[in-house]
């Protein structure tokens, strides 16, 4: 069972629709045994770094993500639920994020359009499970305007935007982050959920 | 590279799609959520429904047409239509949509714009500016009311406005170029450009698949957008990426 973390940031129902479509059952919750129980965690997010920690705070969800993290659990963040991943991030205020990945989010630093908006492609930093299906320059759904920022070890790939490499997938171990939409990213973002299905199978 | 984005429109009327020409005379084409997951499956980079009745009875229609759509998208949707306060952004994306665009409420209260992306992000706040140009030819006045009330305000002024109140995007119609199919308004969508470093996307026009490889290559909007075109079948995705694509414009093409 996949557990999407409900904790009142953005609408849930694309990542669990695109859940379906590839067989699994998702359960969005926010309830601590629930969570404990399942095979993978999905940490969904749209809005700001600050008001998605304040929430985790609210719903007493942080130290649950440590420990089904430190068990090895496969997580996986999109988009802002990828941000707060790191150990910072500067919007709204610098707020501290999970830290389960190294690093800060700040705001784009870029001569092109700010927010990075549509479809842009996937340049690979290094192999990893999550790329099984996909290939490189294969495109994905981005919309965002803060960004991870000094990632090196940790990156496995990333989009060229105006005259800047954009972090678009990290992973630590059992940690994943997708800056983009894969549950938006048509048939490719579908064989990148179906990879991260295969990850929590086979653990 | 950022790819430009091709958007099919469908103008939305009782939970039907019609196709509009110069705002009057509809003809009735279909069901949007069947239609919308064609365009997917032909690589579309995203959809927009537009509720043109936009009624208050209409409302539960418009909800179950977009939980309808978002269950079977696997790319972003846009609605608009009606959109009058900050709860029907709510409805909207909580029913699955991922961006709301917003028209004549963001001009009679331009505040809604900001509290929408301070609440929401500014990711899903799309706003839609039908403008017309002035019969001295000095610029361009922003109509409302689907067309029919010129507010007198001037189209440059407004874009700025939007961008700094936080609009994620602009959706821009020229009323003179609507329904013609003589291709986009390449003028006025530069004179936008020009002052916005937000995303725009260019309405209004689109005569076939020269109209977008020309805007494409004429200006640097970010995405075209056409109704009549797909709808009837004159083109499909797919050819309109691979006449980009043979121009040297970057697009998503099927895999």
């Amino acid at each position: 069972m996949i557990a999407v973390i409900d904790y009142n940031v953005g609408n849930l129902k694309s990542v669990t629709n695109a859940l379906k479509r590839i067989g699994l059952s998702p359960i969005v919750t926010r309830d601590h045994e629930i969570i404990r129980q399942a095979d993978g965690i999905i940490l969904p997010g749209v809005g700001t770094f600050f008001i998605a920690m304040e929430n985790l705070k609210k719903y007493d969800l942080i130290d649950i993500l440590n420990e089904r993290k430190e068990a090895g659990v496969p997580i996986l963040g999109i988009c802002l639920g990828m941000q707060i991943l790191f150990e910072y991030g500067s919007e709204v205020k610098v707020t501290k994020g999970l830290g389960f990945l190294k690093g800060k989010v700040d705001k784009m630093k870029v001569n092109a359009k700010i927010p990075h908006m549509g479809w842009n492609e996937l340049l690979f930093n290094q192999n990893h499970p999550i790329l099984k299906y996909i290939n490189e320059k294969d495109y994905v759904y981005f919309v965002h305007s803060f960004m991870a920022n000094g990632i090196d070890e940790e990156l496995v790939a990333y989009c060229e935007y105006g005259e800047k490499k954009v972090t678009a997938i990290v992973s630590h171990h059992n940690v994943i982050g997708c800056q983009f939409h894969p549950e938006k990213s048509g048939e490719v973002g579908k064989k990148i959920l179906l990879a991260f299905k295969e990850m929590v199978e086979c653990c | 590279m950022l790819a430009k984005r091709i958007i099919p429109c469908l103008d939305i009327k009782n939970g039907q799609v019609v196709k509009g020409v110069n705002f009057v005379g509809l003809v009735d084409i279909g069901d949007p959520v069947e239609i919308a997951k064609r365009y997917d499956e032909q690589c579309a980079d995203e959809v927009v429904f537009l509720d043109i009745t936009a009624t208050h009875e209409n409302r539960d229609i418009i909800k179950d047409l977009i939980e309808r759509a978002a269950s079977e998208l696997s790319i972003p949707l846009t609605v608009g239509g009606g959109i009058r306060t900050i709860d029907d952004f709510r409805m909207i994306l909580s029913s699955g949509a991922d961006k709301v665009s917003v028209n004549s409420a963001a001009i009679k209260n331009p505040q809604l714009i900001k509290e929408a992306s301070d609440e929401f992000g500014v990711q899903c706040v799309v706003v839609a500016i039908d403008a017309k140009k002035r019969e001295d030819e000095s610029g361009y006045d922003v109509y409302i009311a689907g067309g029919r009330i010129n507010t007198g305000i001037d189209l440059i002024d407004w874009a700025k406005q939007c961008e700094q109140l936080g609009a994620g995007e602009i959706l821009l119609t020229s009323m003179d170029k609507d329904g013609t199919r003589d291709g986009f308004d390449i003028d006025m969508l530069n004179a936008v450009l020009e002052v916005v470093s937000i995303p725009v996307i260019a309405s209004g026009g689109c005569g076939g698949i020269d109209s977008i490889v020309d805007v494409f290559k004429q200006t640097n909007c970010d995405a075209a957008l056409a109704a009549s075109l797909f709808h009837y079948g004159e083109a499909t995705i797919d050819e309109v990426k691979k006449e980009c694509y043979q121009n040297n414009i970057p697009v998503r093409r099927n895999i």
